[in-house]
């Protein structure tokens, strides 16, 4: 069970973002988080992977409740997510091969033995050629470099997963398949997942029960910045 | 190619005809980015140009723009045609002074793919906006402006009117795309994704240009903003421009487009009526048709493994290694014939499959002959 529990976060002070929000994920069930551009909701996301301390409020991951986040939370805790983000140009190392890319999670937690063995079965399974992994991030295209951000979100076999706005980047043939490599390994392991976006199409297919953002409580007091009415 | 509505069409605003891109490499190899792709796009049309990312698109729209680094090599021709009678320009062998001075802007408005990227960050948007009407010489303005220069306090009263003109020429330009006049005099990073969209729109629209190239315009947009967005762009077509929109989102060319080129690993393999495309009988192409299956709101099943390098094309269909339909005859590549560029295209109605292949043969050896 992932329990975010009256959340409120935000980059400045006196100006949350997400305001007393609160959020259940059931092991292995897959929720989708709607809500439209500069809402908060991959704030939130953040602070359900633990990479945002919140304001106020409780995440609760499995009955345990996060002592902190970021490199204050046990690596046992952080580990036991995978988080793929929306730009694979941001959140890709540049220096890289694609090999290295994917295995870097097992490097940093000192399994760096299993690293070839991992990258060989999870490449075919997110549809990456052996001439691909061989390449750094500025050679492959979005796409491909997507791929191997969910191989490396995979690689330590979390046990949550959280995908921002995942294939927003994307093309539909690439969204189609990478949901697929998704549902394969929560079918596979039992994870549960916490997709966000604003493609309403996309998240009802993909996931067990999609909540809006605006459904969400406490959040009718949440503007994003500079929003104004002509775009409301 | 193209197969429009009325019955007498009037004289394209833009026509491209065999328009290829490769780079020159180190080593001595090519990319070929964009091979063949001819098109032609009326006044008041919208072609969507679809694919996914790396096939070239934008590739494509820098050509046009004569954007393209150093180490292209472009072969075709892309005429851009003038309201008034004046002589087409070739874009592909224009010179940069040439480009610089009366096409990008003034005959061609480009619709940036991410505004907050686009727009100076360290300037109002009305700031903006009157230093591009300035420019484009769009108000009375500009000449009144540069002659005020040398002199001084005796013209001061003239230059005063003609800033009035300017600030009201970019309050017009502003309210053009919708843009709320009340948010003028703020910053980009002040802006919703939304409203910055609009002032990139805004200012495309200055040069008042018959031709728009809107390059990805609803990355990173939210449903609801891709549609006003979108809508938006149909609305300047309506106008009597001609719109090219150039996208990888199927529901955003679905809701605005004329036509629809479908284009894969370099080429356009499907150039069609975006009703039959998006409609009953569907794509004719197996990759178009791949690519629709593969939306939320239809099968959702991907097409099985990747595009090719552009780098190393095979010699035969690109799409071939990926395609159900694929058999031997596919190792010849198949030149576009009736819009679609495939030996075994799915046939108009019915949708499902039927298979014709005997009939498609001999079809397409007599059209080959």
């Amino acid at each position: 069970m992932l329990e975010l529990r009256d959340i409120t976060a935000g980059y400045e002070r006196r100006r949350p973002v997400v305001s007393g929000v609160s959020l259940t994920v059931a092991p292995g069930e897959s929720v989708g988080l709607l809500g439209p551009s500069g809402c908060g909701k991959s704030t939130l996301a953040r602070v359900a992977a633990l990479l945002h301390r919140p304001d106020a409020g409780t995440v609760t991951v499995d009955g345990v409740a996060a002592p902190g986040w970021r490199h204050r939370a046990p690596r046992a805790l952080r580990t036991s997510f995978g988080v793929v983000f929306q730009q694979p140009r941001l959140s890709a190392d540049p220096r890289l091969r694609l090999a290295d890319l994917i295995a870097e999670p097992l490097r940093a937690t000192g399994r760096r033995a299993q690293a070839s063995a991992a990258v060989a079965e999870l490449a075919p399974a997110v549809g990456l050629t052996a001439d691909l992994l061989t390449r750094r991030p500025h050679e492959v295209s979005d796409g491909q470099l997507q791929r191997a951000c969910l191989a490396r979100a995979l690689v330590l076999e979390p046990r949550w997963l959280i995908c921002d706005e995942m294939t927003a980047m994307l093309d539909a043939s690439t969204t189609a398949a990478l949901v697929a490599v998704v549902e394969a390994y929560r079918a596979r392991t039992g994870a549960g997942l916490l997709a966000v976006g604003h493609d309403r199409t996309l998240l009802e297919r993909w996931c067990d029960r999609t909540v809006r953002w605006s459904d969400l409580a406490g959040t009718e007091r949440v503007t994003a910045p500079g929003e104004g009415p002509a775009a409301a | 190619m193209t197969a429009p509505r009325t019955t007498a069409p009037p004289a394209p605003v833009l026509s491209v005809r065999e328009l290829s891109v490769r780079f020159r490499m180190r080593g001595g190899h090519h990319v070929r980015a964009v091979s063949g792709a001819s098109f032609d796009l009326a006044p008041g049309s919208c072609l969507a140009l679809v694919g996914e990312s790396g096939c070239g698109k934008s590739v494509l729209a820098s050509a046009l723009l004569g954007l393209l680094p150093g180490n292209a090599e472009t072969s075709g021709a892309a005429h851009l045609t003038a309201a008034d009678g004046a002589p087409a320009v070739e874009l592909l062998t224009a010179d940069e002074p040439l480009l610089a001075r009366t096409v990008r802007g003034r005959r061609i408005g480009l619709v940036p793919q991410s505004p907050a990227a686009h727009l100076t960050p360290v300037r109002t948007i009305r700031a903006q906006l009157e230093e591009t009407v300035r420019e484009l010489g769009g108000g009375p303005a500009a000449p009144a402006a540069g002659a005020a220069r040398g002199t001084s306090a005796a013209r001061r009263p003239g230059r005063r009117a003609a800033r009035e003109a300017l600030r009201a020429a970019a309050e017009r330009a502003a309210d053009r795309a919708a843009f709320p006049l009340d948010h003028l005099d703020r910053y980009p990073h002040q802006l919703s994704g939304g409203l910055a969209q609009r002032a990139a729109s805004a200012l495309a629209l200055v040069g008042d240009a018959r031709l728009l190239l809107a390059d990805e315009p609803t990355t990173g947009l939210d449903r609801d903003l891709v549609a006003r967005t979108v809508d938006a762009l149909r609305a300047h077509a309506d106008d009597g421009r001609a719109l090219l929109m150039i996208t990888h989102d199927l529901a955003a060319a679905e809701r605005i487009a004329d036509h629809v080129a479908v284009m894969y690993a370099g080429r356009i393999v499907e150039h069609a009526d975006a009703a039959t495309f998006f409609g009953t009988p569907g794509p004719r192409h197996p990759y178009a048709r791949g690519l629709l299956d593969a939306l939320p709101g239809r099968a959702f099943a991907p097409i099985p493994g990747l595009p090719p390098e552009l780098g190393a094309l095979p010699d035969g269909c690109a799409f071939a290694a990926r395609c159900p339909r694929a058999d031997a005859r596919c190792a010849v590549r198949p030149e576009p014939s009736d819009g679609v560029a495939c030996h075994h295209p799915h046939p108009g109605p019915p949708p499902a499959d039927a298979p014709e292949k005997s009939e498609e043969k001999g079809d397409r050896r007599a059209r080959t002959a």
